[in-house]
């Protein structure tokens, strides 16, 4: 049985291989009891495919997962388990009462206990006005609340969250926001994947940053963002198109051209202006120049050459 | 513009397999199944057996057997196969009837006792002894032929008979013949004696039409089906609806299919239910579901075609469960077969129609060749319209289904065990 000395959750030096193609590669990591961690990296990084392990859907090649102590395939993992998939999967044609009725079932709920988890899911989603409503008739944020819901009918203690924001419009985010902070509270561990970094940095007390397959980085949003820039900032440049720097010249000056932006980082805001003269003298057109303190984005970009939504 | 169009709709086509199999290779396997039942191609016409019993042991009723015999469209058998080797007693008239009610043959010719006195005749029937012709009632075709047939060889097998009939008649009506005129004819009726039985070379459908009222007097009794409303009302009943109980547990497997794409599946089987419970589950479901089907066929067909449903409840409820779950476990079984709902839907369609033709469903499957018929017995429907004509038409036992129960029985955890190999696909990444 799963102890409660245990750490909800634990990974170690996890590989899963599709064919020829290494979807994770050697991830090891833990999740502490309430707390909310995050795994942080662009489409096909491997977080789905980990989270996937983590609930039993994809055996793992080699490495070990423990829930509470216990082998992520137990029962008893999977019942202190609760995941929302990426995909809406609830029955459509069934109503959103009847949908939190079958998962909790298939969890061996019955009887009071069922009906009580029903009516607190319900709550939890802001669905029980709409309770009776067929799947099919209901909206998108809906969907996704009850989506969010059946993965916690059978309320276990950690909760793995995989993009449960995608397609969703700002103000269905917020609330689905609400409803995990609402977790947060209650003490509920949360796995949650993203590629979005506000979430992350919302969200997540810890983050692990995924990028083909492994963790290149971790810690609160603060120590990666200190890690990987200290004190210093962002300055994002655009040169006109007539006029843009050689390779050889922000290698000079330590930046990196993205998506047509040249990214450097400075210590004092001063030395903006002695970067600007240098490129004025070389007669390289600016277009515009911000300065912003990094973010995860800045980081991972920082990290990986690359932007999180490539 | 057009080309373009026919150019897009030329390469869907060519990608999507399931359209290209309903296509071109159901029609074409339609065609090659009606061909072979109904082309009257020479070597596959379909023989008819019948069984002959020979009570009187006459000169005259031994002919007429060994006519039937030599009759190429017939298969004649007087008693029945040998059992492990040992050879089994002639049929009597009441083991024939038994062995006709069973459905191992379609017609029974009894030879009663004093045919050989006056075996044809061409005037009053009174002082002649009828052949017997016991019928199952649902084979409406054997009994027919047959009882041409038997006219037929009447006249083939006994040429010297029907002559001397024919000439006692014309004394008889004429006013007498002269004693030359009947030496004559004793002479030529010694030489038809003489002359080789019939070997049924002639045409059968002329004697059966020129004779139709008979030289030979035939009695014909039903012996299975004879207090049935509607003969035909139960046969079709099981026929076609084992054929949509295929289709529609295709259809509600289907539903795992959608239940994989959309993720479902997954989160179900995150949960504590296993893909074997999950199967099991969806199989008891989708059995309930064509019973539920069948038990709407068989009331329709009571409430308007007063087919016998309340006397046959037991046989009824037995063979349309087993029914049922074989056609659920089949479902179940395509389903995890293809990897896409339009996929199941082609194949389906493919598999269940060509099913259903060479089972019975369609057509009844006496009217095939006989490799046919045994390539039938390959098929749910023919095991399945086999156990509900015991039961409508035979009124057998619940207990003489038991070789139908016991194939579909096994069929079904055949099926399942196979389905649930397949399913491993969904069970892990």
């Amino acid at each position: 049985m799963p102890t409660h000395n245990h750490m909800p959750l634990r990974i170690e030096a996890l590989v899963k291989r599709f064919g020829g193609v290494t979807a994770v590669d050697g991830i090891s990591l833990e999740v502490k009891a309430g707390e909310s961690f995050g795994l942080l990296g662009p489409n096909g990084a491997g977080k789905s495919t980990l989270i996937r392990s983590i609930v039993g859907r994809v055996r793992p090649n080699s490495g070990r997962i423990l829930v509470y102590g216990e082998p992520a395939e137990s029962p008893s993992a999977r019942a202190a388990l609760g995941w929302v998939p990426q995909e809406l999967a609830v029955y459509p044609r069934l109503t959103s009462r009847e949908n939190l009725a079958a998962f909790g079932r298939y969890h061996g709920l019955a009887g009071n206990e069922l009906q009580q988890a029903i009516a607190w899911c319900l709550e939890w989603a802001a669905l029980a006005d709409r309770a009776d409503e067929v799947v099919n008739r209901l909206s998108g944020g809906m969907k996704r609340r009850l989506n969010m819901a059946a993965g916690l009918i059978h309320r276990p203690r950690t909760v793995l969250m995989d993009e449960p924001t995608v397609g969703v419009d700002p103000q269905s985010r917020l609330r689905i926001f609400e409803m995990i902070e609402g977790l947060r509270r209650e003490g509920m561990a949360v796995i949650y994947t993203t590629h979005y970094m506000e979430e992350a940095e919302r969200l997540c007390d810890r983050i692990a940053i995924v990028d083909h397959g492994r963790i290149i980085a971790l810690g609160t949003s603060d120590e990666l963002i200190h890690s990987a820039f200290g004190s210093r900032r962002e300055v994002a440049v655009r040169f006109a198109d007539s006029g843009e720097p050689g390779a050889a010249w922000m290698e000079q000056h330590g930046g990196r051209r993205v998506n047509g932006m040249a990214h450097f980082t400075v210590e004092q805001p001063a030395e903006i202006a002695t970067l600007l003269q240098g490129a004025a003298r070389q007669g390289f057109e600016v277009l515009d120049v911000t300065l912003h303190r990094p973010n995860l984005e800045s980081v991972f970009l920082h990290l990986t050459g690359r932007e999180l939504r490539e | 513009m057009i080309p373009a169009i026919i150019q897009t709709a030329l390469t869907s086509l060519r990608r999507d397999r399931g359209a290209l199999a309903l296509s071109f290779v159901l029609p074409v396997a339609f065609f090659t199944i009606f061909a072979v039942i109904f082309g009257g191609r020479r070597d596959a016409t379909p023989r008819i057996t019948v069984l002959v019993v020979d009570e009187d042991r006459s000169a005259a009723s031994e002919r007429l057997v060994k006519g039937l015999e030599n009759e190429r469209s017939l298969h004649a058998e007087l008693r029945p196969a040998p059992k492990k080797g040992a050879e089994q007693p002639e049929y009597t008239a009441i083991t024939a009837e038994a062995a006709v009610r069973a459905g191992d043959a379609p017609v029974a010719v009894v030879i009663p006792h004093g045919f050989g006195l006056a075996p044809i005749s061409f005037g009053e029937e009174s002082n002649r002894v009828a052949v017997q012709l016991l019928r199952d009632s649902s084979d409406m075709v054997a009994s027919q032929v047959i009882a041409g047939l038997l006219q037929k060889v009447a006249m083939t097998a006994m040429p010297d008979i029907m002559v001397e009939q024919g000439t006692r008649a014309l004394d008889q009506y004429s006013g007498g013949l002269t004693p030359e005129q009947r030496r004559r004819m004793d002479e030529a009726i010694a030489s038809l004696r003489n002359a080789p039985a019939g070997n049924g070379e002639g045409n059968s459908q002329d004697a059966s039409d020129s004779f139709g009222a008979g030289i030979l007097g035939v009695r014909t009794r039903d012996v299975v089906g004879e207090n049935k409303n509607n003969p035909m009302v139960s046969f079709y009943a099981a026929a076609i609806g084992v054929m949509f109980l295929l289709f529609t547990a295709s259809g509600a497997a289907g539903a795992l299919l959608d239940e994989a794409e959309s993720g479902t599946l997954d989160r179900v089987l995150s949960s504590r239910v296993t893909m074997t419970s999950l199967l099991a589950g969806k199989v008891c479901y989708n059995t309930l579901l064509a019973f539920v089907q069948l038990v709407v066929m068989f009331l329709w067909g009571w409430a308007v075609f007063k087919l016998d449903l309340w006397s046959h409840i037991p046989g009824f409820i037995v063979m349309g469960l087993c029914t049922a779950l074989a056609v659920a476990t089949f479902g179940m079984l395509l389903a995890s077969l293809c990897p896409t709902r339009a996929q199941l839907g082609a194949l389906s369609t493919l598999v269940i129609l060509i099913m259903s033709s060479i089972g019975g469903s369609m057509f009844p499957r006496f009217l095939m060749p006989p490799a046919m018929q045994k390539a039938g017995l390959m098929t749910i429907n023919a095991w399945a319209i086999d156990g509900f004509t015991k039961v409508f038409w035979r009124d057998e036992p619940v207990t003489h289904l038991w070789p139908q129960v016991a194939v579909l029985l096994v069929t079904a955890a055949a099926l399942f065990v196979i389905a649930r190999r397949l399913s491993r696909r969904w069970e892990y990444a």
